[in-house]
């Protein structure tokens, strides 16, 4: 075959290039689904309940990942500020995960128990009332919105679909388990999840 | 890594990378027909031309320096699959010989640190000085940058605490956290209730309330159960975080209405647990800091 089929054949171009870069994702993603580090969770690892998963729907919605990474990298300088550096076990459940690597605010990968609900209330209706320095804007709509439960169910079975041991219990319960709760308590649920099944040193 | 995937990547990275110079020596072959190198190919334009010219040698080059320093690179670093590398690299290793490294140069500081008591600790200037940067970067967030705090967040530089001053009671609280509850009273005490022991509440530092309320309230505050936490004189209990009432230091806010708030709604204070995530020694230096922010 010469050189100049190739050039000439855009089709057979594009096949051709697509086997080469394929080659990438054969060596580097392809193992990853056979390997116990990445496809087990770490001990003690919950699937997100029914208002938690909500929180993390608000969380994607607002775009907090957007300025905020959930990803501590094995740095010292990093676990001293956010406690033990992340592993790929902890994210078996997170469809998709959400490390990010922009941080405008601090990495929440373990915010989880770091404050108080009620902090975490104060912070959000106006980050400046308790970190004067913050730049974050205030998300005070999410104290008066309140979820209807409408879809936590329908996002819980597809989620199973893609392997969170989901119970038909969880299910079940899914939409009495978030109705009438405001989107602020379901984002706290949610942050204050966050991190915990790996203790933090 | 199980063995058949160990063996697919190594198989891949070394096809791919042999492929490459595969590649190289292909495309540099001439072909019958091609016209001679440094001749005109024959391949026109516009009337532009093209020289049948090879790769510059420097560019050639690279090509194989980037080949030599693939191999060179997975001989010597983990890559091919469950090869760990000649070097014993890892990123895990590096990350524990950088926390190794740490200890051997701050532990002994921290340790003379948690060796010396918290009110001398508190005098001493370089631990002070150690002390403040541990707070600026765990406990600003909630207490504020000059630990001054703010509403539902305590001022830790004066004198009124709502668990205790003293160096052991401060470092229990940073240790293990703790959890300050003040139940809603709304449903007992009803919206006149409220009213009234608010009233009461508020003459107890001073303020100007209508009497007769407050009157109602003083009984309300014993017989509603008030006084199990807060205490008859209402000076609180260090013991359960109950706040003294007769001060004018208001955690949850000082005004009628929020006073009327935290009586109707009760109140949860939370410090979390620090021993865990700080460890015992820089908890030890944190409590003499804030120790000293009130023990000049």
């Amino acid at each position: 075959m010469s050189h100049e089929i190739v050039e000439k054949n855009v089709g057979l171009m594009a096949i051709l290039i697509v086997i080469v870069i394929s080659f990438g994702g054969l060596a580097e993603i392809v193992p990853l689904y056979f390997v116990k580090d990445t496809t087990e969770p770490v001990e003690g690892l919950k699937p997100y309940t029914a208002l938690q998963l909500e929180g993390r729907d608000i969380y994607i919605r607002e775009a907090c990942n957007a300025c905020h990474s959930q990803m501590i990298r094995p740095f010292r300088a990093e676990t001293e500020r956010y406690g033990h550096y992340s592993v790929a076990g902890e994210f078996v459940y997170d469809h998709p995960f959400l490390w990010g690597s922009k941080r405008t605010g601090p990495d929440l990968a373990r915010v989880g128990g770091r404050y108080s609900d009620e902090w975490h209330v104060a912070h959000l209706m106006n980050p400046r009332d308790v970190v004067p320095e913050s730049n974050m804007p205030a998300f005070h709509w999410l104290a008066e919105a309140t979820l209807d439960g409408k879809d936590t169910a329908a996002k819980m079975k597809a989620l199973r679909a893609v392997g969170v041991p989901y119970t038909d219990a969880d299910i079940a319960g899914a939409a009495d388990a978030v109705r009438g709760k405001t989107e602020m308590d379901a984002l706290i649920a949610y942050l204050q999840n966050l991190g915990t099944a790996v203790s933090s040193r | 890594m199980t063995t058949l995937a160990s063996y697919w990547v190594i198989a891949l990275t070394l096809v791919n990378i042999f492929a490459c110079y595969w590649l190289i020596k292909w495309t540099m072959k001439v072909r019958e027909g091609e016209s001679a190198v440094g001749e005109v190919t024959g391949h026109a334009w516009d009337g532009l031309q093209e020289y049948n010219n090879p790769l510059p040698r420097w560019w050639l080059w690279l090509f194989y320096g980037t080949i030599i320093f693939s191999l060179a690179y997975l001989v010597l670093y983990p890559g091919l699959g469950n090869f760990k590398g000649m070097l014993g690299w890892s990123s895990t290793g590096q990350y524990q010989d950088e926390v190794k490294t740490a200890d051997a140069k701050y532990g002994p500081i921290f340790a003379k640190f948690a060796g010396t008591a918290i009110p001398e600790l508190a005098k001493d200037k370089e631990a002070m000085e150690a002390g403040r940067r541990l707070f600026a970067t765990y406990c600003t967030q909630c207490h504020g940058s000059d630990a001054g705090g703010t509403t539902h967040f305590p001022n830790l530089t004066d004198n009124d605490w709502l668990w205790g001053g003293t160096p052991e009671k401060i470092k229990e609280t940073i240790l293990m956290g703790r959890n300050g509850l003040m139940p809603p009273m709304g449903p007992v005490l009803g919206e006149q209730g409220v009213e009234e022991v608010a009233a009461y509440v508020m003459s107890l530092s001073g303020r100007e309330v209508d009497p007769k309320l407050a009157e109602a309230g003083k009984e309300k505050f014993v017989s509603a159960g008030c006084v199990g936490c807060h205490g008859m004189d209402a000076k609180g209990n260090q013991a359960l975080g109950a706040p003294n009432l007769t001060d004018t230091i208001w955690l949850h806010g000082s005004t009628a209405s929020s006073i009327k708030k935290t009586i109707t709604e009760g109140r949860k204070g939370k410090m979390p647990a620090h021993k865990d995530f700080l460890g015992e020694d820089k908890v030890h230096l944190l409590a003499a800091y804030v120790y000293s922010l009130s023990n000049k």
